[in-house]
């Protein structure tokens, strides 16, 4: 279960004498097992001089199941565990990671972080480790049938994908992902916080005889809500729907995005501009009090929702705070870790991630709010446009105006009339994601947990006014 | 160690496994980041675990741990057998392995300065000094300045007796420099935007002369603010090695990966267009002036090993001969499927992955006749693109489009003003085709990408890529507008 140790929590006597070594946490004990490990470090780290110290413990079991052409071809599981431990002389900072978790190990660690960071440069602005803040765990957050998922399990799922296909007449690729992560930090500022969360995920593509191409994905906390079968259906349906699709002349089309490719929206402007370091080093879109989408658009981070995949404290061991990135088409605000928010003179909203961190805070959680109508709602709205699955290999183009390109991937279709007239290959766009927000004109009410390369997600199908297709492919 | 290889392999075997390899494999790294003259994170790192794969009734099974113990090894050996028979459950074509023989030795990358030995103020001076260089420059928003090293110990044992100990050394490091000034951000970088990395020592670092490059690189980025838009049509483009590597590795040496092609990265980055009809009908891939090989001997390279990780000792594999597809990157258990031996191409990202077909080092190979220079002054009316900004490419490696951090305008076979935000689009066996010149060994040199993305659960991968520059003809610049 999910554990929050108290602030006043003390190291086990014994543990920086061998007793360690062999560490692996038990399901059920991990976070306390991973608290305590992170204050052994620390006070391994505090015997070197240094001014603050900060010990991040973050241990994994996680297995994976893979299968292409209709049959598991990859299956792996992985039982790991990182300290990282930052140490700080008067304004220098020296960071070093370890797996070893016996006491010999603990030491070349505290050797090796304070000696970096007796030999750096001063950071002028250093603003120091953040102090304990108050939250409580989301006991939404752990599921201890994903924890303890087993191979036959997995196994199971995939069998339930495959039998959809065989059915449908496709063939099934995809991977099922279990797997539990307990984080613990201890610093010399009194942070002693710790945690366990899980979180498992879906996905699969299918594809069918002539060229069609279809995709399904969910992600939960609890593997065992996973409706496995009902996503084989989802993604075989799309593979039929989209054999023999047609080339279509790139140019600007208004689209309905389903949520799959509305999850590139928001990953890649959390990655671009909601962060505090992308706002200070001016390479950010973001302006408080500026416009940047429709009336629709209200996207925040909330790293307590259990819509999404929780989890409630940051890699510095602060508390997450729900953050209002934009509010109904506003720019409100971005996410902090200790050290942008020091140089801004606010709080940290926890949102650090581990040291040293040259990229910033990001958004781990972020929700975009539903609207009213259904998915089929937004096609109906659409005279001539494009339904679009999910986008490809992404990447920004023009950082600042957020232009992205990327492929249009595994079920695209016409759409005339407010009806699906047919599948059609895959476009290539160059599109400025900010002005896909200010053209969102319609926002379903169904929304989608899924896992985007910045974490757990949760989105609706939106339809835009306007997007911008500038090239085409053989499929 | 071999205690506990020989435990974990008796243990599969006994528990059923028709084969079992073992890699047990530390790796450490350090890292410096400089963000606008201030050292921003110095860190170092160490990882260490052992990674067990077994082959049950046909099926695979991967179970790994941080935990070096005999105890250890038995319940991860009996985990990865649980695993494959679980696997058992829902396979359609047992697994057959081609045969090789037993692979025995030990392989260290040929360094002359330990990177791990160089004082840890030595390495921040150097690129504190080509990072203040750089944003002294007038304009400078920021800076930002990198340097990596990775090694890697690494046993590897399987049930045929094969026994193989390597240590491999990569270095890299990179200067960037960016300019703002409201809506436009430029940046330029050296060696180039991921870093240029080889499998080498220190030496490596200092040969790149960071601090000589960067006041130039900064000033470009500077006057890429004020510079006009790259232009948008159908034109001759010459590009740079610091952009044709990555051309080569995401239109090249992506699709030519035979796990891909069979499938089996569908649900992730996809498959590939070069299907095996391909191979047997010899397609053209390129002009009659490509060759592009995959070798994991050349000197340098981050594909450069002695035995890759199923135990294939290390070999170049010609990919494309004059324009002509013509070989695939392969494994133990894909190549017999087309008839062929392994290539030796099977990586894993540390002892907690499996090894995957994996780029080692994909060259283009240069030709006698031209430098780079010369090649410019070939071409009366063009583009010159360099250094990567921007990649992506279709599920099938056939669309791809990049943009680059510069174009310099050719007129009269010299490079002339500068173009902001240049891009190019095109279909990969068409641009390869449109290839009419390819430069000499005066523009050759080793490139390597440090970012390599494959797999579920992710890998990253270092390969490297050795390319001069070319040219290509009618090719799409820009996308009509912005």
């Amino acid at each position: 279960m999910p554990y929050r140790a108290p602030a006043s929590a003390t190291s086990r006597s014994g543990w920086a004498s061998g007793e360690i070594d062999g560490w692996r946490p038990v399901n059920g004990d991990r976070a306390r097992d991973a608290l305590v490990l992170a204050e052994a470090a620390l006070a391994e780290a505090l015997r070197h001089d240094v001014t603050e110290a900060e010990a991040l413990v973050m241990a994994e079991d996680s297995s994976l199941t893979r299968f292409a052409n209709s049959e598991i071809h990859q299956n792996v599981a992985e039982t790991n565990v990182v300290i990282n431990l930052r140490c700080v002389v008067g304004r220098r900072v020296g960071v070093a990671s370890s797996g070893r978790t016996d006491a010999d190990g603990l030491r070349r660690l505290a050797e090796n972080a304070a000696a970096i960071a007796r030999v750096v440069e001063e950071l002028e602005d250093w603003g120091g480790l953040p102090g304990p803040t108050e939250t409580e765990p989301v006991a939404a957050g752990y599921s201890p049938a994903t924890a303890e998922a087993s191979p036959e399990f997995r196994a199971d799922a995939v069998r339930a994908v495959i039998d959809a296909a065989d059915s449908a007449g496709v063939i099934a690729y995809g991977s099922f992902s279990t797997g539990s992560e307990s984080t613990a930090v201890a610093n010399s500022r009194g942070i002693r916080i710790c945690g366990t969360r899980t979180s498992s995920q879906l996905i699969t593509v299918s594809m069918g005889p002539d060229g069609g191409t279809g995709y399904a994905e969910a992600a939960a906390v609890d593997a065992e809500t996973i409706d496995a079968a009902a996503l084989g259906r989802e993604a075989s349906g799309k593979a039929r729907a989209t054999a023999n699709a047609v080339s279509i002349e790139p140019g600007d089309y208004p689209v309905v995005l389903e949520e799959y490719a509305v999850v590139d929206l928001l990953d890649m402007l959390g990655y671009l501009g909601f962060s505090a370091l992308a706002v200070q080093e001016e390479r950010s879109f973001f302006e408080p009090g500026k416009r940047i989408g429709s009336e629709l658009v209200t996207v925040t981070d909330d790293g307590r929702d259990p819509a999404g995949l929780p989890i409630w404290f940051d890699y510095e061991g602060v508390a997450k705070q729900r953050v209002e990135l934009v509010d109904r088409g506003i720019c409100r605000g971005v996410v902090y870790d200790a050290q942008t928010a020091a140089r801004d003179g606010v709080g940290s909203t926890g949102h650090g991630l581990p040291a040293p961190n040259p990229y910033g805070p990001f958004p781990l959680n972020m929700i975009m709010a539903p609207g009213t109508g259904s998915r089929d709602d937004l096609i109906a709205g659409l005279d001539r446009g494009l339904l679009v699955t999910r986008f490809h290999y992404t990447n920004p183009v023009h950082p600042k105006l957020a232009i992205v390109t990327g492929m249009t991937r595994d079920g695209t279709f016409l759409v005339e009339n407010g009806r699906i007239v047919g599948p059609v290959k895959n476009l290539r766009y160059t599109q400025s994601y900010l002005d896909a927000l200010a053209g969102t004109v319609a926002v379903a009410r169904d929304r989608r947990t899924l896992r985007g390369f910045l974490g757990g997600v949760v989105v609706p199908a939106v339809r835009i006014d306007g997007w911008t297709f500038t090239g085409g492919t053989e499929h | 160690m071999k205690e506990l290889t020989d435990r974990a392999l008796d243990t599969a075997t006994v528990l059923g496994a028709e084969y079992a390899d073992i890699r047990v494999v530390r790796r450490r790294d350090e890292s410096i980041a400089i963000k606008t003259g201030r050292v921003e994170g110095v860190a170092s790192g160490e990882s260490e675990g052992f990674g067990v794969r077994v082959l049950v009734d046909g099926a695979w099974g991967f179970a790994s741990s941080h935990i070096l113990t005999a105890a250890e090894a038995d319940r991860i050996a009996g985990e990865a057998v649980r695993i494959a028979r679980a696997s058992a459950t829902a396979l359609r074509h047992p697994t057959h392995l081609d045969d090789r023989p037993a692979a025995h030795g030990r392989y260290e990358t040929p360094l002359v300065e330990d990177p791990f030995e160089v004082p840890l103020e030595t390495k921040i001076a150097d690129l504190l000094a080509a990072d203040k260089a750089a944003c002294a420059v007038k304009g400078i928003a920021f800076t930002e300045s990198s340097y990596a090293a990775q090694r890697e110990w690494k046993t590897f044992a399987a049930t045929d007796g094969s026994l193989t100990e390597q240590v491999i050394t990569h270095v890299g490091a990179a200067v960037e420099a960016n300019a703002v000034d409201g809506d436009e951000h430029q940046r330029r970088s050296y060696p180039d935007s991921g870093g240029g990395w080889q499998a080498a020592g220190y030496e490596y670092i200092r040969s790149q002369r960071l601090g000589e490059r960067a006041e130039p690189l900064a000033d470009e980025a500077v006057a890429l603010l004020t510079a006009p838009q790259c232009p948008s049509g159908r034109y001759t483009i010459v590009l740079d090695p610091s952009q044709l590597y990555l051309q080569v590795h995401e239109s090249c040496g992506h699709p030519t990966e035979l796990d891909r092609v069979f499938g089996t990265e569908a649900s992730y980055a996809g498959t590939s267009f070069l299907t095996t009809d391909k191979l047997d009908e010899g397609f053209r891939y390129g002009s009659d002036l490509i060759d592009i090989v995959a070798d994991a001997t050349a000197p340098g390279g981050m594909g450069t090993f002695g035995w890759d990780d199923e135990g294939v000792a290390a070999q170049a594999v010609p990919l494309i001969r004059n324009g002509i597809f013509v070989g695939y990157l392969s494994s133990r258990e894909t190549a017999p499927r087309i008839g062929r031996r392994s290539s030796g191409a099977m990586r894993a990202d540390g002892w907690n992955r499996i090894p995957l077909i994996r780029m080692t080092n994909i060259n283009l190979l240069p030709k006698p006749g031209m430098s780079l220079d010369e090649i410019v002054e070939d071409t009366d009316d063009g583009l010159y693109l360099a250094s990567n900004r921007s990649w992506s490419i279709d599920d099938r490696r056939l669309n791809f489009q990049f943009a680059t951090e510069v174009a310099y305008e050719i007129k009269g076979g010299k490079k002339g003003r500068l173009f902001k935000n240049p891009t190019y689009t095109g279909i990969t066996y068409e641009f390869w085709r449109s290839c009419d010149a390819v430069g000499d060994e005066r523009s050759y040199v080793m490139l390597g990408t440090p970012n390599c993305g494959k797999g579920e659960p992710g890998q990253i991968g270092h390969v490297g890529h050795a390319v001069p520059g070319a040219r290509f003809r009618d090719v799409q610049v820009g996308v009509g507008k912005w």
